[in-house]
């Protein structure tokens, strides 16, 4: 164990080997086809729940309708598909079956592949950095900023059901027979869209770890806890905010957009207020804080409740629930700090050391050793 | 001009649903900062004792009354029960708070499904409940009368019970400054308790008239927690006042966009006004002033 090692780019290096090498060699060798498909699908939601870990974890920004962005990318996905399977001035199948057949105008541009990818990146960031500033600027923030965001998605889901027409209804769009010129039905092409799921989902951890170790990083955590006094500092905590509130919005639309192909439906199911904050569960478990902990705590709930949920319905219910209460209330920092409470608690029965005045360590301690060295001496200054 | 009238009423009716399920909210969020998620799924307890109180008194009219009782208790003893359990052990922490009443939400829905089944079932309203009547000359349900009546009947309650008796004074000092007021020698824990027992009991009446409306089922509650959270946030914090313009200006709003489009676009439209709102007044119509940093 020399100090080489322990050096935060070190870490960096091997755990993305890691990763890399279970994600595109061991998981495809392992798993079966239909598995592998699963797996798929939990990266999808991990994406998500890497954004939440941002805006939430590290801002401070309890998102509650990131179902909203994971639906716009989705349903974008989805209206090419649908258009792309219509052929060439075609009309999507289900817009005949409810509506009079005529393809919106604003479908047209999404036939257009280059159109698509562009907006499914740019329009939900753009709008949660448009609100984030709008909200953020008049401080509106906490649990006012929470219950808007809840609000947000449920006019969404209305607004997706009501208009049937043209987004499908509650059955949402689904169908879909060719991925880019790909043939979705074929296995092979199924095992690249996951591996395009596991490369997208390791470039966005990456990310997420850049931002982290960044200037803006520490000025996206200084926010959280002591907004004021970034204020007085003389930065404008509402850009800094709004700025993680639409990586986080733009990671959730990637994710949906490649949620939508891999599982084959987007719904208003997927995207209303309560799969929004089922979003939640998995970063809360894994550590809303940490680097990795809201990948794998998404991927794990999701697991669980896939694996759980088809043979006991109503128990994986109350064990949702059950997860909620438990892990929030008793072990806010979640499963993936749990070392380092024992850690911490080992420590202070030792030497005795006099209570810091805080009866709640501060979150931030729980981020991934190697960051947490430099804001700790920071906060006790 | 019928037409007016009409929408005014529809207006109206949609506002005091709103009222009745953001009263309780008014006091457990608006007072005590407690985002209780779970508060929608209180309302469906209320309506759920309403569906087992007509299984032992037959007679639809004596339900009802019986009902409004006992689904305030049910609620109330809910509340109680979460405070002491959970609650109170956050209150430095309220967005962990609301995740937390998310997962009692859950488990009260999945428990009511167990208990009553996933469909729907249905209240009876008593006989002296149907029909309509005629106001300026337009045809309203006398169930909406009544859901108005009581909403209005309900506020007046809360706001004598805040200003007149010594618990409204404990409690209003509690919000007002928890420090001095314990000093004082009020016991803020049993306000606390005592405030989220009426609020939430609030919540089980609101539930009982839901009954008059249609048919329940467990995701009653989903249905209004949000339109109640936002009531609660519209009219700002700490006063009763700003619920009840809240609820009334946001019920006539949907119903007058409603009636030009869809229910579904209005609902879009109406959050849109509500930011829109927020960029003027955050602190909502009824603010209190204070020194503090914003």
């Amino acid at each position: 164990m020399s100090a080489a090692w322990r050096s935060p780019r070190a870490r960096v290096i091997v755990g993305t080997g890691i990763a890399a090498v279970v994600l595109f060699v061991v998981a495809p060798s392992v798993l079966s086809s239909f598995r592998l498909n699963l797996l798929a699908k939990f990266l999808c939601l991990a994406m998500v729940a890497v954004g939440i870990g941002l805006a939430w974890g590290r801002g401070g920004m309890l998102v509650l309708g990131q179902g909203v962005f994971f639906g716009l990318g989705g349903y974008m996905m989805a209206m090419h598909l649908k258009l792309e399977d219509a052929g060439p001035g075609g009309v999507p199948d289900f817009m005949t079956l409810y509506g009079d057949g005529v393809v919106p105008g604003w479908w047209e541009p999404f036939r257009d592949p280059v159109f698509t990818l562009v907006a499914i990146v740019v329009l939900p960031t753009v709008l949660a950095a448009l609100l984030g500033l709008a909200v953020f600027t008049r401080r509106v923030r906490g649990a006012y900023f929470a219950i808007l965001s809840q609000a947000l998605a449920a006019a969404f889901a209305i607004l997706l059901i009501g208009q049937q027409k043209v987004t499908g209804g509650t059955n949402g769009l689904n169908g879909f027979r060719s991925f880019f010129g790909f043939d979705l039905a074929d296995p092979v092409n199924k095992k690249m869209l996951y591996f395009i799921a596991a490369g997208t989902l390791l470039v966005m951890v990456l990310l997420v770890r850049l931002l982290m170790r960044s200037r803006y990083g520490e000025l996206l955590v200084a926010v959280r806890d002591q907004e004021n006094r970034v204020r007085f500092l003389g930065y404008n905590p509402a850009v800094i905010k709004a700025a993680a509130f639409a990586v986080a919005a733009c990671f959730a639309s990637i994710g949906g957009a490649l949620f939508t192909p891999i599982v084959g439906i987007i719904s208003p199911a997927d995207v209303g207020v309560v799969p929004s904050i089922v979003f939640l569960v998995g970063v809360a478990i894994g550590g809303r804080a940490t680097l990795l902990g809201p990948v794998l705590g998404a991927v794990a709930v999701s697991w669980a409740e896939s694996s759980l949920s088809e043979s006991f319905p109503s128990f994986w219910t109350y064990f949702q629930g059950a997860l909620f209460i438990v892990v929030v209330a008793f072990l806010p920092q979640g499963i993936a700090t749990l070392g380092q409470v024992r850690l911490r608690l080992r420590v202070r029965s030792q030497d005795e050391a006099p209570d810091e005045g805080t009866a709640e360590p501060p979150p931030d301690e729980a981020a991934e050793p190697g960051a947490s060295a430099p804001s700790t001496s920071g906060r006790t200054a | 001009m019928d037409a007016v009238i009409s929408q005014l009423f529809a207006g109206l009716s949609l506002g005091s649903v709103l009222l009745l399920a953001a009263l309780g909210l008014a006091l457990t969020f608006g007072q005590m900062g407690v985002i209780n998620m779970a508060h929608g799924e209180f309302m469906m307890a209320g309506a759920y004792t309403a569906f087992a109180v007509q299984k032992v008194v037959s007679d639809a009219g004596v339900s009802l009354l019986v009902s409004l009782v006992v689904g305030f208790v049910v609620g109330g003893l809910l509340g109680l029960i979460l405070e002491i359990t959970l609650i109170s052990r956050m209150y430095s922490r309220p967005l962990d708070t609301l995740l937390v009443t998310f997962g009692v939400a859950l488990v009260l829905q999945q428990l009511a499904r167990d208990v009553f089944g996933a469909p729907n079932v249905d209240v009876r309203a008593p006989q002296w409940l149907s029909g309509a009547v005629q106001i300026l000359g337009v045809g309203v349900p006398k169930t909406r009368v009544f859901i108005l009546a009581l909403s209005i009947l309900c506020v007046v309650a809360l706001s004598l019970v805040l200003k007149l008796t010594p618990l409204g004074r404990r409690i209003r000092a509690t919000v007002q400054n928890r420090d001095l007021a314990e000093t004082s020698g009020v016991s803020t824990r049993a306000t606390d308790r005592l405030t989220f027992f009426i609020g939430s009991g609030v919540a089980g009446v609101a539930g009982v008239a839901l009954t008059l409306l249609g048919s329940i089922g467990p995701t009653l509650g989903t249905n209004y927690i949000v339109d109640a959270f936002l009531v609660v946030v519209v009219g700002g914090i700490g006063q009763l006042k700003g619920a009840v313009i809240a609820a009334f200006a946001l019920g006539l709003l949907q119903a007058t966009i409603e009636y030009s489009s869809t229910a579904s676009l209005a609902k879009v439209l109406v959050f849109v006004i509500i930011v829109a709102f927020l960029q003027v007044r955050p602190q909502g119509i009824v603010s209190v002033r204070t020194r503090s940093l914003a």
